[in-house]
């Protein structure tokens, strides 16, 4: 039985992982070109075009990598969660089949339109269609966050004598207090992806002295959208997203900050350390009087409870794991905020092009928003274990009943083996519109 | 409030077998019939811009079984484990199939994806064809062992298959041969159904010659569709009561054949469409009749310890269900607009699309 469970989660941990290298890209980059496509019906420059047009190649190929490790998300509540989905189906599933009806028809009608209507369209029509695929893109995550804040923070429901939830505040679910500083902070997140990934791209051609206008171009745009984008994500988003954290699920508050003892007078902010579970505190710990306490509350000297003070069975199941992806998430976020600082005002001073250190770091920068958001996931997941709904519902109730453990040992290892396929390929391919570069367009 | 959700479910899972039906079909004919480079093109030009939209009725079907069925998502989609999953993999090797083969000119890169795009689509129809076929002939709920439920009431799990292959054993297989003949007209219906499509839009070279496939494999349908009425018998020993009780339900029938015998003049059609029409009525009355004849049920038990999975016992609360169709009929509305404005703007022949070229 515990095998069984084990490897449901693996399962679902590896798809979803996986799934959402993806879309915060799509979510991110579809904003970016329709910037770029805006400014060219703007000014008719056709570098803008030429822009739009090169990144809607990326766009195609991520997109396509989003749909098929989508699906399987969908599907894997039934096969692999059942009770769990029998449980619950009559509330995420309301939101879940909502972001079908609503978002998912949404984008892939119009990127058929968008990627291949061009000349049938005009470009102003063809604007448009970008602008529906974006929306189509960001209410599909906007639909998933209220979804997931559900599980975070049930509202709205009700328990029947049988052990169902069952809706009775169909509003609720999205005034859900969890919802949106959780979305503002996912979508904010994924236009640092995106930003990162254009300039990191304009970064490479610049420093290989070949497309310099493109270079120039996107390093500007990924540098001035990068600038924005690290700063919302730590404030005001980020920071709401703790407080919620902190008042709603205190126990997760106090893992992932890997506080064990609650402190009188206030609470140290920890900068480094390892958490050491056989002793139930932190070893080498370097950290900051009193911050903490002051970030969470506005309070140099407000008690914020250590884990030592929760009964075993509530605490996180993975404390570790909590911690150091809350750490990595965060410790990146500010590194983040400082190299598009620096990035941004050697734009000012009309010198980044020519900044050849910086141009290195923002292109060998790429993987790191990557890593940011699925910490930042790995968060919020392992900080909601061993909880499904939290609170309500425990993981190892949710498990499909009859999947035996061979079973999904077998399909883990086949989408083990097929995602790395895939990610092979996306790689290798993306390589290649990346080298080849955005083309002037001569007719 | 459950029947209305039903019919909405039923009606998205017929839209997605019609829409998503003819790219399989499009693949199985690409595997089969398509050698040359522009007939490729064309088949790929006639699908590109629309397979994406349409797998998203699987995706919303699911999503609206899930949300007003959430007892029968859960049993079933646990209980039909192994194919489900091979059916995603199959999905996601019909999509790069089709998205990756563009991107590299190169001989044997094309015919890698060719033959992936090909073969994942020939399996789903399969697939697809067996689905129904164990929806049809029921599970064995609770996997009654010796007189004894071992699990919930309302809770299975089937193996690809029993050493026997029969229907009527008691621990069942997924594939036997029932739902094997179920696959197999998946198969025929759906290659008849892309093919008509493929004439439909394109301009191929093809066209004439697909127009002689798609009457010798009606031929085949007409065949199958009879020895599928009659060994209805085994799985249910009175098939047609349905039918018998609630005559007007014969209109699905009555849709099912003319598609059928419409299609037998496939070479004298003066318009493109209609081929493709009728390929559809058959498609739509088929997959209709069935689940009309052991209505409403929706998965039936094969012990007789375990009641059937019905509408009624499967679905969600009421309030639920309730402001659910809200939203529904605005979604609803604008998925249509969507359809409409993408197959006005893909209207006619679309040899010139250019699908896949970078
Ligand atoms: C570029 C990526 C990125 C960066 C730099 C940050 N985050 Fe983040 N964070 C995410 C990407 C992310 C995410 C992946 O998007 C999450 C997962 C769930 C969610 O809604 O957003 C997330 C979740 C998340 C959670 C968990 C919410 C929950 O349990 O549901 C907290 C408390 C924070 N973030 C706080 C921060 C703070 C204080 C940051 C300071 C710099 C920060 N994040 C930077
Ligand atoms: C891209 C973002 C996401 C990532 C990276 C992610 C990651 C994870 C991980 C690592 C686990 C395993 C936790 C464990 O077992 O210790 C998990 C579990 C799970 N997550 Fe998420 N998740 C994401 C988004 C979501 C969303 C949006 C939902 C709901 C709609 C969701 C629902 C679940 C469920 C049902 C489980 C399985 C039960 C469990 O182990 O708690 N996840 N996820
Ligand atoms: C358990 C959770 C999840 C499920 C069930 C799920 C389901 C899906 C499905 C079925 C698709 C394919 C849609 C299509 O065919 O057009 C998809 C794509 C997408 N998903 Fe997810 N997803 C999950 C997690 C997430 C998360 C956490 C986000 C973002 C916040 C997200 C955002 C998107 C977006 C923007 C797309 C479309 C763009 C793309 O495919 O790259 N998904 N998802």
């Amino acid at each position: 039985m515990e095998d069984m469970l084990f490897y449901d989660r693996m399962q679902f941990a590896f798809t979803i992982t996986f799934h959402y290298l993806f879309p915060q890209l799509t979510m991110g980059l579809s904003l970016l070109i329709v910037f770029f496509k805006g400014k060219y019906l703007k000014t008719k420059i056709d570098k803008y075009n030429d822009a739009a047009k090169f990144w809607m190649k990326i766009f195609a190929l991520n997109f396509a990598m989003g749909v098929v490790t989508g699906i399987p998300m969908e599907f894997q509540f039934g096969t692999n969660w059942a009770k769990f989905s029998e449980l619950t189906g009559g509330i995420i599933g309301q939101t879940l089949a909502m972001e079908g009806m609503f978002s998912f028809f949404l984008e892939s009608s119009f990127l058929g339109l968008f990627l291949f209507g061009e000349k049938l369209l005009g470009h102003k029509l063809h604007f448009v269609t970008g602008f529906l695929v974006f929306l189509g893109s960001w209410a599909s995550g906007y639909l998933i966050i209220a979804t997931h804040s559900w599980m975070q923070y049930p509202v709205g429901y009700e328990v029947l004598e049988n052990g169902k939830f069952i809706l009775n505040n169909f509003g609720a679910l999205f005034s859900n207090p969890w919802l949106l500083p959780s979305y503002l902070h996912n979508q904010a997140a994924s236009l640092v992806t995106s930003s990162f990934v254009v300039a990191a791209v304009g970064a490479f051609y610049l420093l290989n002295n070949k497309h310099s206008d493109f270079g120039k171009l996107f390093v500007k745009t990924g540098v001035v959208f990068g600038l924005i984008s690290s700063l919302i994500v730590a404030f005001p988003t980020g920071d709401w997203a703790a407080k919620n954290v902190a008042e709603h699920q205190p126990v997760t508050f106090a893992a992932m900050e890997g506080i064990f003892e609650t402190e009188e007078g206030g609470s140290e902010i920890v900068l480094i350390g390892q958490p050491n579970m056989l002793e139930k505190k932190l070893d080498n710990k370097i950290a900051v009087p009193n911050i903490l306490s002051f970030l969470t509350y506005q309070d140099w000297n407000a008690e914020i409870k250590g884990l030592n003070e929760f009964d075993e069975s509530v605490h996180p199941t993975n404390v570790p794991g909590l911690y150091y992806s809350y750490h990595i998430m965060v410790g990146l976020g500010t590194i983040f905020i400082g190299l598009m600082l620096l990035a941004a005002v050697q734009l000012y001073r009309k010198k980044l092009y020519k900044t050849k250190w910086i141009l290195w770091a923002l292109m060998f920068m790429l993987p790191f928003p990557y890593i940011a958001n699925t910490t930042g996931w790995y968060t919020a997941e392992l900080g909601r274990q061993p909880w499904l709904v939290y609170n309500l519902l425990r993981t190892a109730d949710g498990a499909s009943p009859t999947v035996s453990s061979g079973n999904t040992l077998f399909t883990l290892l086949g989408f083990i083996g097929l995602y790395l396929l895939l990610g092979l390929l996306f790689l290798m391919l993306a390589g290649k519109i990346i080298n080849k570069g955005p083309q002037l367009e001569k007719h | 409030m459950e029947l209305f959700w039903y019919i909405v479910l039923m009606t998205m899972l017929a839209v997605y077998v019609i829409l998503d039906g003819y790219d399989f079909g499009a693949g199985i004919i690409h595997l089969f019939f398509a050698k040359e480079e522009k007939d490729k093109k064309a088949i790929t030009n006639a699908i590109g811009p629309f397979w994406d939209a349409n797998e998203v009725w699987l995706i919303a079907a699911g999503g609206v079984l899930f949300f007003a069925f959430p007892t029968l998502y859960a049993s079933s989609f646990s209980g039909f484990y192994l194919p489900l999953i091979m059916i995603l993999w199959l999905l996601i090797f019909r999509a790069i199939g089709l998205e990756l083969r563009g991107q590299i000119h190169n001989k044997m890169w094309e015919a890698i994806w060719d033959k992936a795009f090909g073969i994942a689509s020939l399996l789903l129809a399969l697939f697809f064809g067996v689905a129904l076929g164990n929806v049809v002939r029921g599970v064995n709920l609770g996997n009654v062992v010796n007189g004894v439920s071992t699990q919930e009431a309302h809770y299975f799990f089937l193996p690809l298959w029993n050493p026997t292959f029969s229907p009527q054993a008691e621990q069942l297989g997924i594939i036997d041969w029932f739902t094997l003949l179920l696959g197999i007209i998946g198969v025929v219906a759906l290659t008849i159904h892309g093919a008509n499509w493929i004439i439909f839009k394109t301009n191929s070279g093809l066209n004439e010659k697909l127009k002689k496939v798609v009457f010798n494999l009606n031929i085949v349908m007409v065949v199958l569709v009879v020895i599928s009425l009659l060994v209805w018998h085994v799985i249910e020993p009175k098939p047609f009561h349905n039918f018998l009780d609630k005559p007007w339900l014969f209109i699905f029938p009555i849709i099912t054949f003319t598609g059928l015998f419409g299609l037998f003049k496939v070479k004298t059609f003066k318009k493109h469409g209609m081929g493709f029409l009728f390929s559809s009525l058959f498609l739509f009355g088929g997959l209709t009749s069935t689940v009309a004849s052991i209505f409403p049920k929706v998965l039936p038990s094969t012990n007789t310890v375990n009641p059937d999975l019905t509408l009624y016992n499967m679905a969600a609360h009421g309030y639920g269900l309730g402001v659910g169709v809200y939203w529904f009929i605005i979604a609803i509305i604008l998925v249509i607009t969507y359809f409409t404005i993408q197959y006005r703007v893909f209207k006619g022949k679309m040899d010139d699309v250019g699908y896949g070229e970078h």
